[in-house]
């Protein structure tokens, strides 16, 4: 690991300030993803910035009937929280599907956002990557990814946004809250994820230096049905291979609400606006479900390796759809 | 930008480490592994991938268990850490988790032991606390005590690896000091 200084400010605005001063510098929470790349040597940051201890820890009830959770919340406990639970349901579920319980007690709100791919050959500073190093070429283009983008990539870069959490707000229609030399601004956490196109170093939009400060989750979603389904090659403590979040409200047998996203499919987490805009005013039919489906899938463009991820994905939604949807009122 | 200007590359830290304070002066790239390990000589937390995909440095920190290979010491200054050398206080006697884990035979090599037990604390306490796993019952109301059935304790403890597969032992185990 490349040596670094070691800066803990007070405040928010400090934090950005000291940002303002050090360029280049990485502001550190939980450190899961940040560690463990520097380890790696993917990161080399001159300066670390911990924000881990500001006072943006707190989940807090708006006055518009939002709930807010600060940045450095700890994923446990952004999961364990009752109002979470019990409004946003797919995003406690997406939570806890989501690393182990020692990863979740260290890990925040604001960094499970920053987490960066777990491509192979981005971590393995041997090997082209576009992302770690632009210009360098995409190794995994004609190499092992099966585990890779089937939506959404570009000739520069084929990686998934890794996060569980990321999929269900963007589902849940929550902004993104941020803070920088500019002031606070808020981006749609549907919106915050980049595609790669020639630009793959980007993951998101944030701007150099802008700092997470929290997570808006709105009024229009909360109790409104929602869940989260994840396949991975195991039971528990691995990546998404696909998954969806649905918030689904139906009334008198007829969607009048609907936001679906999918993750482990792209670069960000993939809202799927052709299904959502097929549903509105629908029946509420598994029959209605599985075209709506199908026709946001039929955007796919899989790799040599990875077609299955179509079908698992259209399967999970399916389920999730169909589990969410009222059982229609006897005739 | 002068070198003046760059923060200073290591620093001045006071951890208490099962009960004693320990003011060390580190490298800000000392992981708490490492400083454990190295440092303090508290070798039973153990190194097993390094990255944090194994679980075997679990650690409590201010109560909560942790990857202690993911986590910069700097960042740790005031912290309050248990290790598995901590677990049963002053006396002889061992946690009884540690005994439960001798009396069902729970492991093969032990690498992974220390970091299964720690991890194991720390979960039956967010159990208590009322957090939910990805199996748990969405219907389950929030706030109360989960129960741990065999499948909560295999979830909750999915962050810890065993390369010998002593996983069945390890959940008898633990059921046995929930009871």
């Amino acid at each position: 690991m490349k040596s670094f200084g070691y800066l803990r400010p007070d405040s928010v605005q400090e934090a950005v300030e000291a940002y303002a001063a050090h360029p280049g510098a990485r502001y550190l929470a939980g450190g899961t993803n940040l560690v463990d790349l520097m380890k790696l040597g993917v990161e080399r940051p001159a300066v670390l910035i911990d924000v881990g201890r500001l006072p943006l820890d707190t989940i807090e009830e708006l006055p518009d009937g939002s709930l807010r959770a600060g940045a450095t919340v700890r994923n446990s406990d952004l999961a364990a929280d009752p109002r979470v639970r019990d409004r946003y349901p797919a995003l406690s579920q997406a939570l806890l599907a989501g690393a182990s319980g020692q990863l979740r007690n260290a890990a925040t709100t604001g960094g499970n956002l920053l987490q960066r791919t777990r491509c192979p050959y981005f971590q393995d500073l041997d090997k082209p990557c576009n992302k770690r190093e632009p210009g360098s070429g995409c190794s995994a283009l004609d190499g092992v990814h099966r585990d890779h983008a089937v939506l959404g990539h570009s000739p520069h870069c084929i990686a998934t946004q890794p996060s569980d959490m990321a999929v269900a707000l963007a589902a849940l229609d929550a902004q993104v809250e941020l803070y920088g030399t500019e002031g606070t601004r808020r981006l749609p956490a549907a919106e915050f994820h980049r595609l790669p196109g020639e630009h793959p170093e980007r993951d998101t939009w944030i701007r150099p230096g802008e700092l997470i400060t929290g997570v808006l989750l709105p009024a229009g979603t909360a109790g409104v049905p929602s869940a989260y389904r994840k396949a991975r090659d195991r039971a528990s403590y691995a990546f998404a291979l696909a998954s969806v979040a649905v918030v689904l409200r139906v009334a008198d047998g007829v969607v009048d609400q609907a936001g679906i996203a999918f993750g482990g499919l792209a670069h960000r987490p993939w809202r799927a606006r052709h299904a959502e805009l097929a549903l509105l005013g629908a029946h509420a039919t598994p029959a209605a479900f599985e075209g709506a489906v199908d026709l946001e899938l039929m955007h796919a463009e899989p790799l040599r390796d990875n077609a299955y991820k179509v079908s698992l994905a259209h399967n999970l939604a399916l389920d999730v759809l169909n589990r969410l949807a009222p059982a229609p009122a006897a005739a | 930008m002068t070198s003046a200007n760059k923060p200073a590359p290591d620093s001045e830290i006071t951890l208490r480490v099962n009960g004693k304070p320990h003011t060390l002066h580190i490298d800000n790239r000392r992981t708490l592994l490492d400083l454990l390990r190295e440092d303090l000589g508290l070798t039973g937390s153990k190194k097993g991938c390094d990255h944090g995909q194994c679980g075997a440095c679990t650690v409590l920190a201010d109560g909560r268990r942790v990857n202690s290979c993911l986590l910069l010491a700097v960042a740790l200054d005031g912290s309050e850490i248990t290790t598995v050398e901590g677990l049963g206080g002053d006396g002889e006697e061992p946690h009884p988790l540690q005994r439960a884990f001798l009396d069902r035979d729970a492991f093969q090599c032990g690498y992974c032991t220390p970091g299964q037990i720690c991890s194991a604390i720390g979960m039956i306490a967010e159990a208590a606390a009322g957090h939910p796993s990805q199996v748990t019952d969405p219907a389950t109301p929030s706030g109360r005590p989960v129960p741990l059935d065999r499948s909560e304790i295999r979830e909750r403890l999915s962050g810890n690896l065993c390369r010998c597969g002593a996983y069945p032992r390890i959940v008898e185990a633990v059921e046995d000091v929930i009871r």
